[in-house]
């Protein structure tokens, strides 16, 4: 895995139109045990061409925002409220019509576990073809020779014969590429790919996430990047968003959010990362406590109860009041610490620490 | 596939090798004399001796079982009944006729009432297991689900008689159910004879397939495949047949199988009920008159039906699902 300390090529934060915007969202599931507030007023924003890595635990809500994005939670058991954007589009209040001729053409996703998520039934080229003649009305033989082209564009050798095997006859490295294969046979403005190299060994992860990048700068796509291993994030993203416990603790630039993070959270998240820059001897800081219940979230930072920061802020505040994530797109973290101690705390405690 | 279908021929006649010979080993344990009650009311202790002779009971039981084994494969010759050719099953002690022929008299009833109430059963129970899945929680999905409890719980004996008394002699919509005109003879006839019994037989197996089809669906429904096809934008009713009902036919199929088998043996109440001739009723009389012959003959075909349906069963798995084809 790469270093975070490696040098990234110089990223800019120009203006860009966004080309997916999300407002506010708020995912709320109800349960048994009563609402569970998975993601609770969400805000960010996705350009043209750019990729977004969201970072997180599990359970901070990245996987839950982005099947939101898609229309595919459960409508009966969820409530959104928000705005989820899409080139001018509104999609939170679109008909299921609407989304279905979006999804897997304009906006396309990958999953994590490739094996669980292709249909055990059908054969991969049958699997990569149907999306294509769905969405052009091509037909049977040209929806195929697509299908076969998309193949050998993600990699796969002999594509042609290739495309008549099932899922269960790849290997996890190549059954990810085929996942990738239908997701982008569209040639979809937006992908989201959620954890898609989780299960994957490092060289083969390596191998998938230069071939993402390839095909980003082919076709132009937007991403969505998915993880909780910052290495991988570090590789993948022009920009960065934090998230804990259902909201978007810190944002910036991948250099921003890595080099100078701001949230003690992020620290946090730096703190239990390996380098193999660091000396041995020095232990892994992972983070004290867990996640809060999303049941009945805390009033204030929901990160208070976990922060060893709450004593240094200066109206003392943490635990009543939520702490809000600066509006403008610059590098922001919500967090009651004024910018000067975060700049401060992070190099005093936790970057001499690690770094 | 030739392979496994040879393979699996030759432990099924394994099975019903040895199921025949338990068969005939049971049938020894019970204290019962068959060559008396063939015999009849003027008994004389010869008669009963020749009768014995004539039954083949006479001999010790693995003689007796090993002739009766040679019949079925070269054919057996009788004293005084002659020859009989090879799949021989033997001829009935009561009246002397061949097995055999009993049997295949028999079985277009059997199998007719198995065909129709599977269409009947399938149809309602997979049909409603779908819709409750559908409308997984909904007012419908609960309504399904009771119904389908009361149905399990309903017994065929109670439900067909009522259901003739109304349907039958009091309102005159179905004529009696009957089974002496064949499908070749009066399709018309045959399918209002046998409607009632399809119904009523359906009835149990019904709420068993709602139930099944409901909970394989709602699992299937959950898998990532079926979420990554919503991905794609694929319709509902694509993604519901293309691929949920695709991941949830696997089971119901099996259990469709032997159920079909286990039909194929004989529907000894619903034939009983309804008056009906099929191997069911056959069995009952083979039991109530000690025929070894013909019970060994009923025992065969029912056991033969559920080894049948099980090779048909794990032919037709394969070929839903390519993991065990390709395996």
């Amino acid at each position: 895995m790469t270093s975070l300390a490696e040098p990234p090529e110089p990223s800019t934060t120009a203006p860009f139109l966004p080309f997916l915007s999300v407002r506010d969202l708020k995912v709320h599931f109800a349960t048994d045990d009563g609402v569970v507030r998975a993601v609770d007023g969400l805000s960010f924003d996705v350009g043209r061409g750019r990729t977004l890595g969201i970072v997180g635990e599990s359970g901070s809500g990245k996987s839950v925002t982005n099947l939101a994005i898609l229309g595919l939670h459960d409508r009966r058991r969820t409530t959104l409220a928000g705005e989820i954007v899409l080139d001018g589009k509104e999609l939170l209040t679109a008909r299921e019509r609407e989304l279905e001729r979006l999804r897997g053409n304009r906006m396309a996703m990958i999953f994590q576990d490739a094996l669980a998520s292709l249909s055990p039934f059908h054969t991969v080229g049958r699997q990569i073809a149907e999306t294509y003649a769905k969405h052009t009305g091509a037909s049977r033989r040209e929806s195929r020779a697509r299908a076969v082209e998309m193949l050998r564009r993600v990699g796969i050798p002999q594509p042609a014969l290739r495309a008549d095997d099932y899922p269960h006859q790849f290997s996890g490295g190549m059954r990810q590429r085929v996942m990738i294969a239908m997701a982008l046979v569209c040639d979809p403005e937006l992908l989201i790919a959620d954890e898609p190299t989780t299960a994957l060994d490092v060289t083969v992860q390596a191998q998938i996430m230069d071939l993402l990048k390839d095909l980003q700068q082919e076709c132009g796509t937007s991403i969505v990047f998915i993880t909780h291993d910052l290495g991988v994030i570090s590789r993948m993203a022009d920009d960065i968003l934090v998230m804990y416990a259902g909201r978007a603790v810190e944002r910036g630039t991948r250099d921003e959010v890595l080099r100078t993070p701001e949230h003690p959270y992020t620290w946090g998240l730096l703190g239990a990362m390996p380098t193999l820059r660091a000396p041995v001897e020095i232990p892994l800081s992972p983070i004290p406590g867990t996640p809060p219940s999303l049941l009945d979230p805390l009033p204030g930072c929901r990160f208070e109860p976990r922060c060893a920061f709450t004593e240094q802020t200066l109206e003392g505040h943490c635990a009543t009041r939520r702490p809000a994530l600066p509006r403008t797109p610059a590098h922001g973290a919500a967090c009651h610490l004024t910018r000067a101690q975060r700049g401060q705390y992070y190099l005093d405690y936790v970057g001499a620490d690690t770094r | 596939m030739f392979r496994f279908i040879l393979r699996r021929t030759l432990s099924a006649l394994m099975i019903l090798l040895v199921i025949s010979a338990i068969t005939f080993v049971l049938f020894y344990v019970a204290p019962r004399d068959p060559a008396r009650s063939a015999c009849g009311k003027l008994c004389t202790p010869e008669t009963l001796a020749l009768v014995r002779r004539n039954l083949g009971i006479d001999d010790p039981l693995p003689v007796q079982y090993w002739h009766w084994l040679a019949g079925v494969f070269v054919g057996r010759d009788y004293a005084g009944l002659g020859h009989c050719a090879a799949p021989c099953l033997g001829y009935s002690f009561t009246n002397h006729e061949p097995v055999l022929g009993l049997i295949t008299n028999r079985f277009p009833t059997t199998l007719s009432l198995t065909l129709g109430s599977t269409v009947v059963f399938v149809v309602l129970g997979v049909g409603t297991g779908m819709l409750a899945a559908v409308k997984q929680g909904r007012a419908l999905d609960k309504i399904a689900s009771s119904v389908s409890l009361i149905g399990s719980s309903l017994q065929i004996y109670i439900v067909g008689v009522v259901a003739m008394y109304y349907l039958s002699d009091q309102w005159g919509i179905l004529p009696r159910p009957q089974d002496s005109v064949g499908f070749s003879q009066d399709p018309v006839a045959w399918f209002k004879g046998l409607l009632l019994p399809w119904f009523v037989l359906a009835i149990i197996f019904t709420a068993n397939y709602t139930r099944m089809t409901r909970s394989q669906l709602v699992e299937t429904l959950a898998e990532d495949y079926v979420r990554t096809a919503r991905a794609k934008g694929l319709s509902r009713r694509t993604v519901f047949f293309r691929f949920a009902w695709r991941g949830a036919m696997g089971p119901i199929v099996t259990i469709l199988g032997l159920d079909i088998g286990y039909l194929l043996g004989g529907a000894i109440i619903t034939e009983e009920t309804f008056g009906l001739h099929g191997i069911g009723a056959l069995s009952i009389k083979a039991v109530r008159d000690n025929d070894l012959p013909l019970l060994l003959g009923v025992v065969l075909v029912a056991a033969a039906a559920i080894v049948v349906a099980n090779i048909v069963v794990d032919a037709v798995y394969a070929l839903i699902d390519p993991r065990i084809r390709l395996a």
